[in-house]
């Protein structure tokens, strides 16, 4: 492989900042620089939801670098201009200004965007929460609401309708399962985290979806749910996951399928990488293609891009893992539960409101729970290593 | 080189510790980072460069100068 002189990173995240810091860190001298669609400088997005909506933390406090880290860094950041285009075979990229920029490594860290009802389009008092200026406008409207309503139950929308409810307002949470996040969770956490919420006065609605957003003078006044419940609200949060963004890679020849398809080493074709939300590429361990929407693997895939890039790179086969805090408690999630895994508590007790609960599946030990216990949880995950690590039978993306 | 945490910003997700178990600790009880060594060793710096890179909450702070 010849060597890299110069390396463009597309998104100005957590994926792509952490890759550019990699490769700094792992000597490289050359040119580096970075695209972000959004005019900040690098944030982080997990406390959005939590510090920054309740207002805990000024927004600043959210930024990843200090300006100063930012500029050891000894790299261009172009913001405010969202790339547009690929041209893969010259890796050149245009972005909205009309700028190309080309390099002899690129880094597709795009990231995801929020997905919406269609009906919300225009409708006042409606939000996503995404970025930065979604924390903020949806900060503004929560101040002067009374009754909000969450939908969708997975892990932001957990969290919203917590953080909501810590800010005094009559919330409710409507999702598709019987309890939130028992995808991610299996049934019996879950279950304990339906009652949290109880428990905190959060109303649940479970086993339902939105059937129509009722608006008056162009803000919206409620829901009605699949099951003919109505629900009075002065603002609906909608948390009902994310589109990888890939939009403007469409017409780059790049494989693209739910993110954009790579090797086993995050390589999605010579000379160009994909890191973060919108890479999906080969876990060697589990055999098949992965895309985590989650903030610890932005960083340590951006780790293995950076080695990769110059020269040293090794197969990407993290254990998963996510956090999320919601209320009083700190729920560490370690590798993804199938949904056949049995659960056991394998640590502290329920009742104490503090246990490791650990997930099996067919092939062994595949998921670890923490529940107020998270240095605990922490030193179970040993327990599921080998079961993302050990290579299994190569697919063919 | 100088090790500084933020407590009150971390968010107990541990990986400091998986990376530098030399260097970083959490509390039984809530998980926050201990911090073991606040000037470690050379031979333990690249874990600790690391641990600062993905810590998922921004938390850790190196002075290279001190």
């Amino acid at each position: 492989m010849t060597s890299v002189q110069s390396v463009l990173v597309v998104g100005a995240s957590a994926a792509g900042l952490t890759t550019a810091e990699a490769l700094r860190r792992k000597g490289f001298t050359g040119s580096l620089s970075l695209l972000g669609s959004e005019s900040e400088l690098p944030y982080d997005r997990p406390p959005l939801s939590k510090q920054v909506l309740s207002g805990a933390w000024e927004p600043e406090r959210a930024q990843l670098r200090s300006a100063e880290a930012l500029a050891a860094l000894d790299a261009e950041f172009v913001l405010g201009d969202p790339a547009v285009g690929l041209d893969a075979d010259n890796r050149k990229i245009t972005t909205a200004s009309g700028r190309t920029l080309t390099a002899d490594a690129v880094v597709i860290a795009t990231g995801a965007t929020a997905r919406t009802l269609p009906e919300q389009r225009g409708v006042r008092g409606t939000h996503v929460l995404r970025k930065l200026e979604d924390a903020a406008a949806l900060r503004a409207g929560l101040l002067s609401a009374r009754r909000v309503v969450v939908v969708g139950d997975g892990v932001l929308g957990a969290e919203t309708a917590a953080t909501a409810r810590q800010m005094g307002l009559d919330v409710t949470l409507v999702g598709p399962q019987e309890a939130p996040m028992t995808g991610q969770l299996g049934a019996l956490v879950a279950g304990h985290l339906a009652d949290l919420h109880r428990r905190n006065g959060v109303k649940l609605r479970g086993g339902v979806l939105p059937d129509a957003l009722h608006t008056e003078d162009g803000a919206v006044s409620g829901l009605r749910l699949s099951d003919g419940t109505e629900l009075e609200a002065d603002v609906v949060v909608t948390a009902v996951g994310c589109t990888p963004a890939t939009d403007w890679l469409e017409s780059s020849g790049l494989n693209l399928d739910n993110g954009v398809v790579c090797d086993a080493y995050c390589r999605a074709a010579p000379g160009i990488w994909a890191v973060g939300d919108v890479a999906r590429w080969h876990h060697q361990g589990l055999g098949r293609l992965v895309r985590l929407e989650n903030r610890t693997n932005a960083a340590e895939q951006g780790l293995a891009v950076a080695a990769d890039i110059l020269g040293d790179g090794k197969p990407y086969v993290p254990v998963p893992y996510f956090w999320t805090d919601q209320f009083d408690v700190k729920l560490q999630v370690y590798g993804i539960a199938s949904a056949v895994a049995r659960a056991e508590v394998v640590e502290g007790d329920p009742v104490e409101g503090r246990f490791v609960v650990s997930m099996t599946g067919p092939q062994g030990p595949e998921c670890v729970l923490g529940w107020n216990m998270p240095k605990q949880a922490r030193l179970q995950r040993a327990a599921v290593v080998d079961h993302y690590t050990r290579p299994r039978q190569p697919v063919t993306p | 080189m100088k090790i500084t945490v933020e407590e009150d910003k971390c968010c107990g997700a541990g990986q400091c510790v998986l990376i530098a178990p030399e260097v970083f600790d959490q509390r039984d009880d809530d998980g926050i980072v201990i911090l073991l060594d606040a000037t470690p060793a050379e031979d333990q710096y690249e874990q600790v460069l690391e641990a600062a890179a993905v810590c998922p909450a921004a938390c850790i702070h190196l002075d290279d100068k001190a």
